[in-house]
């Protein structure tokens, strides 16, 4: 494969890893502060499905955008009274959000549109179009910087820029600010933040509405810039994969943005190389439709070594016994 | 007890009895969606079209997941619903087991052959058609690179491919096609960012005319094609109007005929069970001609493809069906 087949590729990973790393930084928020979430899925479904609908309705993506965070916010809610304040399993309450968005997404798109949970194909200022950064077309010719330049990192839709941002951010809230230290503070020994007179319910709740407007992001991302409109179930998973690379990344945000960019792309290059021929033995497209589950198994078991996640997790606080 | 036993039965002749005279026909939509704007919403016309010809009534119903298959076809019969007919190549298996129990209900399936006495098998000469529109693509093409996208990776989306194949070959030798499919579960059927994806990826492998047999995914493909400013060729129904100038045509698949015959038939106490192939002889299959796709296709692809219809009705052209040995001499 050339170079520019190498930067295609690339560009192509760039793209299929942004929802990833959105959902993944959801996660890894939620998480820290000791609140498992497998409702990511759910909550970019809705978030995707509201998106499309506000943004075909009034022809403005960016509205669109507040209300897919808007949908993702209400589920986090959701998630976090049932998590939070009543106690509940935090993996039944995500199982829940998973269904009720399934289900619920399809249910008013066909009352609302009539086209079988569908949304209609949006146009123009109803998309988050791709953006050319400044001299991407000036520095093009310039050998291989140029093409790297022009070709994978420009070009694509803000929000994929806004992801990327994301992940110093959520390092500098996470590791350099108070609230960071208390929310993970939260996520490994609550009693002892409780003991120094800081709100555990609080700071889970902040969390957990942090993780819905980033899943909100993630939504609006797949349904408004990576295709044009909502289509049933189009999340396909990816709150999943997001979960397992959060896992994969030890709940820290730089390894997140290495692990999504990892399984974008061996998705990008299971797109790419469907049919390939290797010294002669021709491999199935099966077999490369498989390969980033394989590589996920392979990583997961041989190479991460022992990911631990946060003490308290999955734990409701009780503040007495 | 015994009171309540005949109460019971009483109760229950009389809604078998109904459901018998009830004998109105029935729908069961297939995974992906009434109003996929392919496969699911041709048959759902067609039963509409019925519907307003003869002011009949129909049952109809839409599954939700793969599981509810034997449910769904045991409950239409039991209903009364006669001629049952359920959609796509997945039920086969089912209907197999289903058809015996009912043997005074007569299912008609689409897209596969299932042998039993009381079903009629309604299946497509896809590959026919598929090769009229890959010779259209090979025309139409400027880089001489077609792709093709289908969705779950089965041997009826390959005869499409296959078929695709044949046809651009035909038209330009040095064609080169590049085919791929979505996945290999049914999520395949509704995942157009994957299908965006796959997309760009054929384009920058020089391809600038796509055809998607891909369901929900399709709509991706269309999507994808049309922001980049090349070619797609739409599926099953009439996918012109989707994007207008952009889609150089649809490979049309009459289902709703399939649907609105068996209605029709099934109506009047005419079914007949048994195979038959709808094929481009009978306008089963054929490519969609509208004002949209009007200035892409020039008068030269028209008359070369009509020329290659009437050779592959008169047998003079054989085209390869891919099911038959589950091989493409094309790729």
């Amino acid at each position: 494969m050339d170079f520019l087949g190498v930067i295609q590729l690339l560009d192509s990973s760039l793209r299929l890893a942004t929802p990833l790393l959105l959902a993944c930084l959801a996660g890894l928020f939620s998480e820290r502060a000791g609140i498992f979430d497998i409702g990511l899925e759910g909550k970019m479904l809705a978030s995707a499905f509201f998106s499309a609908a506000v943004a075909s309705y009034t022809g403005s993506v960016w509205i669109g955008l507040m209300a897919g965070i808007g949908a993702s916010l209400v589920l986090a809610a959701i998630h976090g009274v049932a998590s939070i304040t009543f106690r509940g399993n935090q993996l039944i309450s995500g199982v829940a959000i998973n269904f009720l968005a399934s289900g619920l997404t399809v249910v008013i798109g066909e009352a609302w549109f009539s086209l079988g949970g569908r949304t209609p194909q949006l146009e123009g200022a109803a998309r988050f179009q791709e953006i050319t950064l400044p001299f991407a077309n000036a520095v093009r010719d310039v050998p291989y910087l140029g093409p790297i330049y022009a070709d994978f990192l420009s070009g694509h839709s803000i929000l994929v820029y806004v992801a990327l941002a994301l992940v110093p951010i959520t390092w500098w809230v996470l590791f350099r600010t108070r609230f960071g230290l208390r929310l993970r503070a939260v996520g490994e020994n609550p009693a002892a933040v409780d003991t120094a007179g800081v709100s555990v319910v609080g700071l889970r709740y902040a969390a957990v509405m942090i993780c819905g407007v980033l899943t909100g992001i993630a939504g609006a991302y797949l349904a408004t810039a990576l295709s044009a409109g909502f289509v049933k179930e189009m999340s396909a998973g990816r709150g999943f994969i997001a979960l397992a690379a959060l896992i994969f990344a030890k709940w820290r945000p730089w390894y997140a943005l290495g692990a999504t960019l990892l399984f974008g792309l061996l998705e990008a290059l299971g797109n790419r190389f469907q049919s390939l021929d290797l010294f002669g033995i021709p491999i199935p497209t099966q077999f490369m439709q498989a390969l980033p589950y394989i590589l996920t198994v392979v990583i997961l078991a041989g190479f991460v070594g022992r990911a631990i996640p946060p003490r308290a997790g999955g734990e409701p606080y009780v503040k007495e016994r | 007890m015994t009171i309540n036993k005949t109460l019971m039965g009483a109760v229950a002749t009389i809604a078998l009895t109904a459901g018998t005279a009830f004998a109105e026909p029935g729908l069961i939509i297939d995974l992906g969606g009434k109003f996929d704007k392919s496969f699911n919403e041709s048959a759902y016309n067609g039963a509409q079209r019925w519907v307003e010809e003869t002011g009949g009534d129909y049952s109809e119903t839409e599954l939700a997941n793969e599981a509810q298959r034997e449910q769904t076809m045991r409950r239409m019969a039991e209903r009364g619903a006669n001629p049952v007919v359920v959609l796509g190549f997945a039920n086969a298996s089912t209907l197999e087991v289903v058809a015996p129990d009912y043997p005074d209900t007569e299912f008609v399936i689409v897209d596969m052959v299932v042998d039993q006495p009381n079903v009629k098998s309604v299946v497509f000469a896809e590959h026919q058609g598929s090769y009229l529109v890959g010779m259209m693509a090979a025309m139409a093409s400027e880089t001489g690179t077609v792709s093709f996208i289908g969705g779950m990776d089965v041997p009826l989306i390959s005869k499409f491919a296959c078929g695709y194949a044949q046809g651009a070959k035909a038209a330009d030798p040095d064609a080169n096609v590049i085919v791929n499919m979505t996945g290999t579960t049914p999520t395949a059927w509704n995942d157009p960012v994957k299908g965006a994806e796959l997309t760009r990826s054929q384009i920058s492998q020089g391809s600038d005319v796509v055809f998607a047999a891909a369901g929900g995914t399709g709509i991706g493909v269309l999507q994808a094609a049309a922001d980049a400013g090349i070619l797609s060729i739409g599926v099953d129904s009439n996918q012109n109007y989707l994007h207008p100038g952009q889609v150089l045509t649809s490979m049309v698949k009459r289902v709703d005929n399939a649907v609105y015959d068996a209605f029709t038939k099934g109506a009047a106490g005419e079914l007949e069970t048994g195979i038959s192939v709808m094929g481009l002889d009978n306008n089963g299959v054929g490519f969609a001609m509208d004002d949209n796709n009007a200035d892409l296709v020039t008068p030269e692809m028209v008359a070369a493809v009509e020329e290659a219809k009437a050779k592959i009705i008169a047998g003079e052209i054989e085209v390869h069906d891919f099911t038959t040995d589950g091989s493409c001499p094309a790729y």
